[in-house]
This record gives structure tokens, C-alpha cells and sequence, in this order.
């Protein structure tokens, strides 16, 4: 098989994807990132800091957990789900915070910054920033605040200022507009810790390093359960950290297949979706080159999905490579077929997901009755959905008015 | 006349006057395509003596509110890339001597097509490009092929661009090196002249191309003091500002143009005064 490039270029290029697109004053600032992450990554000391935190603080590994109730309800494939909704903070983004985090105190900079859509990212680096005990600053669009509230409030409650962010649509991409103006400005002491395998290099891959912990631990689970690799797996795409780290470390087994979800929204054709692959064009955006949803004039156009997590006109880099590689396939579902999923992952399982992670499960629902019950799919289960509850009861309560 | 002639040939005109330039930022399309357009071409009456026009983006990281506002009404009233490479041909029949460099973001470009947006601006009488994200790692992109063009690519060097990056930065650098004089976005406020001074005569020492200092410049006396050791003076949130605080059109025409005039009058006696020049 035609394996695809695992590590980007020089210049941060995964094919023609990713790269360093950013304003002079920022370079400076992410050679050195990268400079360091390629020390730290290579240096003992940091490696068995980061193994301490992800087990003792975040909690991991976490289970590979076969969902018996949900295999029976589908008919087809065994279905595992990687709860990564166990993990402290309630889901996978403290991976990625935890060693960004631990690189920050090692370049001794004195304060935090972040973006964050759905909250979870921010949850988990306030968090961090608390244990660490370094000032933080999250921005939120100001769409994303109010229907995230439980998650404003515990930003707060970790100590973390929270600044609405207005400009644009109030939603991801602004926030990560306001916190990249925000690192341009206080260059000397400030780490920008990105949630999500997006960014300019050095980020994408030094996200999808820390959250791959997610794939290492799922192949050595399932080789322990099922004595062998998983048939599939899936996961649902807002940036795609969480899809990356679980398929990064199987990239390589050409017989696992991979399939990325889109918040297909209303659907791709009503044009209202963050699907960027299956309804974008390539262009180049917060430091990278990656599918974008943006009209004929290269204008971002603004995403939609029920799911703030997922609400993202881009995707990273690598997958867009992976995208036309064909090494993955990249689908899309809807607000409504994350809602049903969502429910029947509540009923069958006694697991409340994010929203964000029953766009994988919708993915489920569609493929699982079509394949043999020997066919092990290993679902991402990413993040707990009781940041969510307010927005469900809202979508519930007025379909059964 | 070969575009790429024109910054060159202001540069050197004004290095016999003995003054600095005045450079002005506009958005194009800003408040509407019209009225931009009236704006633009009474820039070079009004004492601008290089005109840097601003691609809008729906997504302006660099910019602050000031700017950011002003890409956004003139997306609003559906300014497009062909729209403003149509304003700089339209003031091209009328002034062929003021060089136009336009200013944004990438994305824009690179959607409508590098090699057609490089033909198009160099047969609209475009004369350089300041475009912001992309550093000189990535030269192969956009400022290669618009040297193929006859288009200069205006480098920006920044607080943070330590000695030994500089060479790699004004590598390919043409036209005119834009020092921005602090690290933030566009509408912050300017650093001390001494510091700033400082930070020109160590590009000298890398540079032999014009050296124009921007962000943060909004008023005349603040121009006149960098002018004295800089070569051009870039002023644009404040001109910006008039358009947003005008009530009406004919307000944010004459607002720009009354801010140029007292801006051009500012600096065009600043080394006159006892400071000897530096050049
Ligand atoms: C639970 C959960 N899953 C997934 C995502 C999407 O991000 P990514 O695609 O980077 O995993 C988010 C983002 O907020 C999230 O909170």
C-alpha cells in the first residue's frame, strides 16, 4: 500500500496541506515551539512527566469498552467505544493540554491563552492552567457562551478569565481570530495552547502526538481483548484531534479502515454545515493550508452544526491530506441524526455523549447493521454530554411540545 | 511604465526632497465601492505620496477593530478581488505615477488563483503586495511568482524578528521594507521614537531598500517625529476611523482626504527642523 507522509515537511506540509501561514511577528515565536517540542518530545524527563499526568491527574488509560446493549441494538458490527468521556475534565482535550502545558512551564512563560467552541478545550486548559498555576485567558464567541453555559461557569470557577468575543459570528473560528490577535500582542510571555490538530506547524502535529495516546492505547486494548486489530474505527471531526489521535497510530495497518464524521448540520446541500471536506474548497486559514468552507472570493463562510465543538468552517491539515490520500474516508452527519444517536446512547448504554461524539455514533448507526458481527469497530467516544444538557432539552422540548 | 519602476522611481524622488512618504491605508470598498473609489483617487491630491489598499477579509487575525470593521462593511456591500483590482485600473486612467500596493491576507488570493490574480493586478497597475500571513518560508507561494510579474512583495519586519532571522526575512524583499513598529495588531498604540529609531538604523545595517515604519501612527505630530528617521510613515486605523465616523459620504471622502493634508503637511516639514537627516 501506498503509505502516506506520517510526519510534515520542513516547512509543516503534509502534501500541500498545513505550513506556517502567519504574520511575521508570530514566526519567531512558533520556531521556537517547535524548537523546544522537538527537545521535549525526545527528553526523558518530560516524556515521564507527561506519563504521570495522563494517568494520575487526567485518569487514563481509560476503557476500551464493549457496547454489548448497542452491538445487539444495530445487529452487525461489535461495536467498542473509547471513553475518552472519562477522562477528567470530561473529555479527550486535556490530552493535548496537559503536554502543552508542561512545554509552556518549560519555556518558562507566565501565561495561558486559548479558544474554545463547545467549552471543553477551555474547561481542560483552565484546568491546567489551575494545576499549574498560571494565569489563563479564554475567548468564546459570543454565540458559543450562551449556548455553552455550564461550561462558562466552570471556566470561572477554575479562575480562568472568560472574554466573549464578538466579532465575526461568535463562534470558533472568531475566538481563534481574537486569540491569535491576543498572542500577536503579548508575544514575550504568552502560550497559546490550540485545541485542535489545526494551527500553524508546529501544532497540528504536536496536538495529534499528545492526543495520540488515544490510538496507542486502543491498539494495545483491543489486542488484549480481541487478540488482534480493529476491523474500524471512528471518530467525529470538529478540528480532528480526536480523530487523529485515535487513527494516527494505526495509519500504517492497511487493513483498519478510518472514518472521519463532518457536522453535516442541516445537510451539506442546504449549504448550513462544518463539513469542510465534503463541502469546502482548499485555501488557507489560521496558519495552515486545509479544506475551508469559504465562497467563490475566499471568504470564510460560517459553519453550522447543532454541536458547538464541531462548529468550524476547517479541518486539520493531516486530514486534508488524508482526505486525498484516500487513506480515510471522511462522511458527514446531521443535527438530527446526532440527536437520535445521542438518545440511543443514553437508552441502550446509560452513557451520555457530547453531541460532538454522537455525530461519530450517527456514523455508527449507518454502517454497523451492514457488517458482520466479526467486524470490530472501535467508535471514539471523545467527550460526556452534560455540557450539552441545556441545548438537547431546548431541541427535545420543543419537537414534543 | 513598468509597474515595478513606480515605487522605486517615488522612493527616489523623495530621497532629492529630502522628506519622508506618506503612506495611507484604506480598505477598498470601504464604506462602498463608490465612495472608496472617490476616496482612492483623491489620495494623491490630498499629499499621499504611496496609496496601500486593503484586500477586505472575512478573517483579519492581524487587524485590529478599526480595520476589522472596515473589511466588514465592505464585504457587506459585496466588495469582491475583482472588484478592487477594477478600483486600482479605474484611478490608473487617471494617475499613473502614485504606486498602489494592496494589503491582506492570503486566502483570497490564493482562491482566486495566483497566477491569474498576479496577471490581472499587474495589468490593473497594482505595484506591490503586503500580504500579511505569509512568511518567507513560504516565499515559493506568492512572492516568487509576483517578481515574475514585475510586482514588488513588501516584507514586514517586526519587534520580534531577531538579527539573525532578518537576512531570511528581507531575502526576497522588494519594493519597500514595512517595520512594524509593535508586536499587536493593526489600531495599538506606537512604541517611544527612541526605540523605534533604534530598531530603523538596525535595519539599515540589513537593507538598502526604503524603510517605511507603521502601526500605530494616527496623528501628524506623531508622523513628523518618525519621519525624521524613517523613510515613509504608514497611517491607517485613523484614516479608517474617519470612514467609520463619517455620517455620510461626502463626511468620510472629506475626512480622509482633510487627515491626509494635515498628515503630508506634518511630515513634509519634519526634517526641516534642527535634526540632522539620516538617510
Ligand atoms: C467532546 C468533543 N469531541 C470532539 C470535539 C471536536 O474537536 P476535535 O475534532 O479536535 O476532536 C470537541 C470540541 O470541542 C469536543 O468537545
Amino acid at each position: 500500500m501506498n503509505q502516506p507522509a506520517i510526519q510534515p515537511d520542513i516547512n509543516g506540509l503534509f502534501g500541500q496541506f498545513g505550513g506556517r501561514f502567519v504574520a511575521e511577528t508570530l514566526m519567531p515565536l512558533i520556531l521556537e515551539l517547535q524548537a523546544e517540542y522537538d527537545t521535549a518530545k525526545d527528553d526523558p524527563e518530560f516524556q515521564r512527566q507527561l506519563a504521570y499526568f495522563q494517568s494520575d491527574y487526567v485518569g487514563r488509560p481509560n476503557p476500551l469498552y464493549f457496547a454489548e446493549r448497542l452491538t445487539e441494538h444495530f445487529g452487525g458490527a461489535k461495536i467498542y467505544l473509547k471513553r475518552e468521556e472519562l477522562n477528567h475534565t470530561g473529555a479527550h482535550k486535556i490530552n493535548n493540554c496537559i503536554g502543552q502545558v508542561l512545554l509552556a512551564k518549560r519555556m518558562g512563560k507566565k501565561r495561558i491563552i486559548a479558544e474554545t467552541g463547545a467549552g471543553m478545550h477551555g474547561v481542560a486548559t483552565a484546568t491546567v492552567a489551575a494545576r499549574f498555576g498560571l494565569p489563563c485567558v479564554i475567548y468564546m464567541g459570543s454565540t458559543d457562551i450562551e449556548r455553552q453555559q455550564p461550561n462558562v461557569f466552570r471556566m470561572k470557577l477554575l479562575g480562568a478569565e472568560v472574554i466573549p468575543v464578538t466579532s465575526g459570528t461568535g463562534t470558533l473560528k472568531d475566538a481563534m481570530n481574537e486569540a491569535l490577535r491576543d498572542w500577536v500582542t503579548n508575544v514575550d510571555d504568552t502560550f497559546y495552547i490550540i485545541g485542535t490538530v489545526a494551527g500553524p506547524h508546529p501544532y497540528p502535529a504536536m496536538v495529534r502526538d499528545f492526543q495520540a495516546v488515544i490510538g496507542h492505547e486502543t491498539r494495545a486494548q483491543m489486542q488484549e481483548k480481541e487478540g488482534r486489530l480493529p476491523d474500524s474505527l471512528v471518530a467525529c471531526i470538529g478540528g480532528g484531534s480526536n480523530a487523529m489521535g485515535l487513527f494516527h497510530p494505526f495509519l500504517n495497518d492497511a487493513s483498519v479502515e478510518m472514518i472521519g464524521v463532518e457536522a453535516g448540520g442541516k445537510g451539506v446541500e442546504s449549504g448550513q454545515h462544518a463539513a469542510s471536506l465534503n463541502g469546502g474548497a482548499p485555501g488557507v486559514l489560521h496558519g495552515n493550508r486545509t479544506y475551508l468552507l469559504q465562497d467563490e472570493d475566499g471568504q470564510i463562510i460560517d459553519a453550522h452544526s447543532i454541536s458547538a465543538g464541531l462548529d468550524y468552517p476547517g479541518i486539520g491539515p493531516e486530514h486534508a491530506w488524508l482526505h486525498e490520500q484516500g487513506r480515510v474516508e471522511y462522511v458527514s452527519a446531521t443535527d438530527d441524526e446526532a440527536l437520535e444517536a445521542f438518545q440511543t446512547c443514553c437508552r441502550l448504554e446509560g452513557i451520555i455523549p457530547a453531541l460532538e461524539s454522537a455525530h461519530a455514533l450517527a456514523e455508527v448507526a449507518k454502517r454497523a447493521p451492514k457488517l458482520p458481527s466479526d467486524h470490530l469497530m472501535v467508535v471514539n467516544l471523545s467527550g460526556r454530554g452534560d455540557k450539552d444538557m441545556m441545548s438537547v432539552a431546548h431541541y427535545l422540548g420543543e419537537k414534543f411540545k | 511604465m513598468n509597474p515595478n519602476a513606480r515605487l522605486a522611481a517615488r522612493f527616489a524622488a523623495l530621497k532629492t526632497e529630502n522628506r519622508p512618504a506618506l503612506v495611507s491605508y484604506v480598505t477598498a470598498g470601504d464604506p462602498d465601492m463608490a465612495t472608496s473609489q472617490r476616496i482612492l483617487d483623491g489620495l494623491p491630491a490630498a499629499g499621499v505620496d504611496v496609496i496601500e489598499l486593503g484586500m477586505p477579509f472575512s478573517d483579519p487575525m492581524a487587524d485590529g477593530p478599526a480595520i476589522q470593521k472596515a473589511a466588514l462593511r465592505a464585504l457587506k456591500e459585496g466588495q469582491t478581488q475583482a472588484k478592487t483590482l477594477e478600483m486600482v485600473r479605474a484611478f490608473r486612467e487617471k494617475d499613473t505615477t502614485t504606486p498602489i500596493v494592496l494589503m491582506g491576507y492570503y486566502n483570497p488570493i490564493y482562491r482566486y488563483g495566483v497566477d491569474r490574480f498576479l496577471t490581472d493586478a499587474a495589468r490593473a497597475g497594482v505595484d506591490g503586495l503586503i500580504v500579511v500571513d505569509i512568511p518567507p518560508e513560504h516565499d515559493d507561494e506568492l512572492c516568487q511568482p509576483a517578481a515574475q510579474h514585475g510586482i514588488d512583495f513588501i516584507r514586514l519586519a517586526t519587534p520580534t524578528t531577531d538579527t539573525k532571522r532578518l537576512p531570511k526575512v528581507l531575502g526576497n524583499a522588494s519594493g519597500f521594507v514595512y517595520y512594524v513598529s509593535v508586536a499587536g495588531v493593526t489600531g495599538g498604540s506606537a512604541p517611544t521614537p527612541e526605540k523605534l529609531e533604534r530598531s530603523v538604523s538596525n535595519l539599515r545595517e540589513h537593507t538598502k531598500l526604503p524603510i517605511a515604519v507603521g502601526f500605530g501612527i494616527r496623528t501628524p505630530e506623531q508622523a513628523a517625529i518618525i519621519g525624521r528617521f524613517s523613510d515613509a510613515v504608514v497611517v491607517g486605523s485613523a484614516l479608517v476611523d474617519c470612514i467609520e465616523h463619517a455620517a455620510t459620504p461626502d463626511e468620510a471622502v472629506k475626512g480622509v482626504h482633510d487627515l491626509a493634508r494635515d498628515l503630508a503637511e506634518s511630515i513634509r516639514e519634519c526634517r526641516e527642523v534642527s535634526e540632522p537627516q539620516v538617510s
